[in-house]
C-alpha cells in the first residue's frame, strides 16, 4: 500500500458514504413502509427508498448536504505511514469535493467565508484511536447539517439516575419532531465529562442499525427507548406514522461522581458511511 | 395518475388542495433560503429579476456544478423551512408566491399567511435531493450567485413531473405540522408516567 493509494481509497470512501446508506439502513426502511398504514408517512418512505435507488444507480449523493465528512480513525501504532493519515484525509476532501462532488460546507464563524472544499480550522473532523498492531480502518461519516443541529447535552443530576437518561432521550426525539429528517438513528452517550458524552454518541451512530449493545443492560435500555419514541407519532419527515426513530445507540463512559452528562447525537435517515480498512496489506472499502 | 400542477400557478388549482393531498409540478420552481429571502425582499419591485408570483418556491441549497461551462445539478433536498418563518408571511405578502415547497413545516405566522393568500405549503421528503435532481431537466437561470454563493443564490430550476409534494398546510388553515405536534405532546405524556 502507497500512500497515493490511501488517498485514493479514502475518496473512494467519502463517494460511496455520500451516495448511498448503509444496507441495514435500506433494509429497516423498506420494512417500515408496510408497517405504516397512512398515506402521508407511506408517501415519505417510498420517496427516501426511490431516492435511495436513484442515488445509488446514478452513484450521486442521496442528499444535496453532504455534510461535515467525519472521520474516525482506528491505526496500529506501528503502522508505516501513520504521520501522513491526517494529509491523504485532508487531500482526499478537497479531492472528493471536485470529484463527487460534494457540497462546499465549511464556513468560517466569524467572516462567514466558506472555504470552497470542505477543510478548514479543525475540519474535517478526525477522531483518532491508536491501538497495537499495525492496522488501519478509516470509517468516513457525513452528518448532515439538519440532524447535527439537533443535538443536546445535558449535565444531569446525577440522582436521576436512569429514569432521568430515558427521560432526556425521550424527550429530545420529542422536541426534534420532523426537523432531523426522520426516521433517525439516536446516538446517546452517557458518562464521561462533557466532551467524552458528546464523543460516544455521535460515535454510537457507527454501529450497524438492528444490532444491540454487548451488555445486557445497556442493549434493553436500546430496546425500550425505541419502542417507546416511536410511540410518539412524529412519523417519517415528522408528517405523523410509526417510524419515528430506526434505532437507538447507546454507548457509556465511567463519569465523575458529582456529573452525570447526557449526549443525545440523531443521524437522518440518510444514514451515510463508509470503511476503509486494510485487509491482508490491501485497502477495502465498504459501504 | 400522479397529480400534476404547471407553471406559471394556477391560483384557484392552489386553493383546492387540501391537507393529506399529493401532487407534482413540471415548469418552473426557484430556490430561496434566508439569505435570499433577505435579499428579495430589500428589493423596490422594479428590481426583482423574477415573478415570484408565477413559480412555486423551493426552500433548498443546491449540491451543484458546472459541466462544460452548464449548471448542472447534483442533489438537490429542501432545507429546513422553520428558519424562513421569520420572513415568509412578508415574503407572501409582497410577492404573491402561492406554492412554498421545503420540510419540516412551518408556524402559525406563515399558516396565517397562507389562508390569507389562498397558498399552500408543501412538503418535500427531506433528504430525497438525488431524486429532485433527476426531475431538474434544466437550470434555467440563477440571480445573486456571486453575492449570495452556491446555497443560497436563486437557481430557477425547469422541472419535469418533480414531487412528490405533500400538502401539510393549506390555504384553509390546517396543518398537519401543528396537528402532529399536539399529538406527539400528549403521547409523550403517556410515555413518561411508564418510566
Amino acid at each position: 500500500m502507497t500512500q497515493g493509494d490511501l488517498e485514493d481509497g479514502l475518496v473512494e470512501a467519502i463517494r460511496m458514504a455520500v451516495t448511498r446508506v448503509t444496507p441495514e439502513t435500506e433494509g429497516t426502511l423498506r420494512c417500515s413502509v408496510d408497517e405504516e398504514e397512512e398515506e402521508g408517512p407511506k408517501v415519505q418512505l417510498n420517496a427516501i427508498l426511490e431516492n435511495i435507488k436513484v442515488g445509488k444507480d446514478g452513484s450521486v449523493p442521496i442528499c444535496q448536504d453532504t455534510g461535515t465528512i467525519t472521520f474516525f480513525v482506528e491505526v496500529g501504532s506501528d503502522h508505516p505511514g501513520l504521520g501522513d493519515i491526517r494529509e491523504n484525509i485532508l487531500n482526499a476532501v478537497r479531492r472528493a469535493s471536485e470529484e463527487v462532488p460534494l457540497r462546499p460546507n465549511a464556513v468560517h464563524p466569524i467572516d462567514h467565508s466558506n472555504s470552497g472544499d470542505n477543510t478548514g480550522r479543525f475540519v474535517p473532523p478526525i477522531h483518532w484511536e491508536i491501538v497495537d498492531g499495525n492496522g488501519l480502518k478509516i470509517t468516513v461519516m457525513p452528518k448532515g447539517g439538519g440532524s447535527e443541529n439537533m443535538s443536546k447535552l445535558v449535565m444531569m443530576t446525577p440522582g436521576k439516575g436512569l429514569k432521568g437518561v430515558k427521560e432526556i432521550v425521550i424527550d429530545q426525539v420529542a422536541k426534534m419532531e420532523g426537523k432531523p429528517c426522520p426516521p433517525t438513528v439516536v446516538g446517546v452517550g452517557i458518562g464521561g465529562g462533557a466532551d467524552v458524552a458528546m464523543e460516544l454518541a455521535k460515535k454510537a451512530l457507527m454501529r450497524p442499525v438492528g444490532t444491540r449493545h454487548p451488555e445486557k443492560e445497556i442493549a434493553e435500555m436500546e430496546e425500550e427507548l425505541l419502542e417507546k419514541v416511536n410511540r410518539l407519532g412524529i412519523g417519517p419527515m415528522g408528517v405523523g406514522g410509526k417510524t419515528t426513530v430506526m434505532d437507538v445507540k447507546i454507548e457509556y463512559a465511567h463519569r465523575h461522581p458529582a456529573s452525570f452528562p447526557v449526549a443525545v447525537i440523531p443521524q437522518c435517515w440518510a444514514n451515510r458511511q463508509a470503511t476503509l480498512e486494510l485487509v491482508d496489506g490491501k485497502l477495502e472499502v465498504k459501504g | 395518475m400522479n397529480k400534476v400542477l404547471t407553471t406559471p400557478i394556477d391560483p384557484e388549482e392552489v386553493k383546492e388542495l387540501n391537507v393529506g393531498d399529493t401532487f407534482y409540478i413540471t415548469g418552473t420552481i426557484f430556490t430561496a433560503r434566508d439569505a435570499a429571502h433577505e435579499k428579495l425582499l430589500s428589493l423596490s419591485d422594479d428590481e426583482l429579476p423574477f415573478d415570484p408570483s408565477k413559480y412555486a418556491m423551493f426552500h433548498c441549497g443546491p449540491a451543484i456544478h458546472k459541466v462544460d461551462g452548464e449548471w448542472e445539478v447534483v442533489s438537490a433536498g429542501p432545507t429546513t423551512s422553520i428558519r424562513m418563518e421569520i420572513f415568509e408571511d412578508e415574503f407572501l405578502d409582497r410577492f404573491g408566491t402561492k406554492i412554498v415547497i421545503g420540510k419540516g413545516g412551518m408556524g402559525d405566522r406563515t399558516l396565517k399567511a397562507l389562508e390569507k393568500h389562498g397558498a399552500v405549503y408543501v412538503q418535500y421528503t427531506g433528504g430525497a435531493g438525488a431524486l429532485m435532481a433527476k426531475a431538474i431537466e434544466k437550470v434555467e437561470d440563477v440571480y445573486f450567485l456571486e453575492e449570495l454563493g452556491i446555497p443560497e443564490a436563486f437557481w430557477m430550476f425547469k422541472v419535469n413531473e418533480a414531487g412528490p409534494f405533500l400538502v401539510t398546510m393549506d390555504s384553509h388553515g390546517n396543518s398537519i405540522h401543528k396537528d402532529v405536534a399536539e399529538k406527539v405532546k400528549e403521547n409523550l405524556r403517556e410515555i413518561k408516567k411508564e418510566l
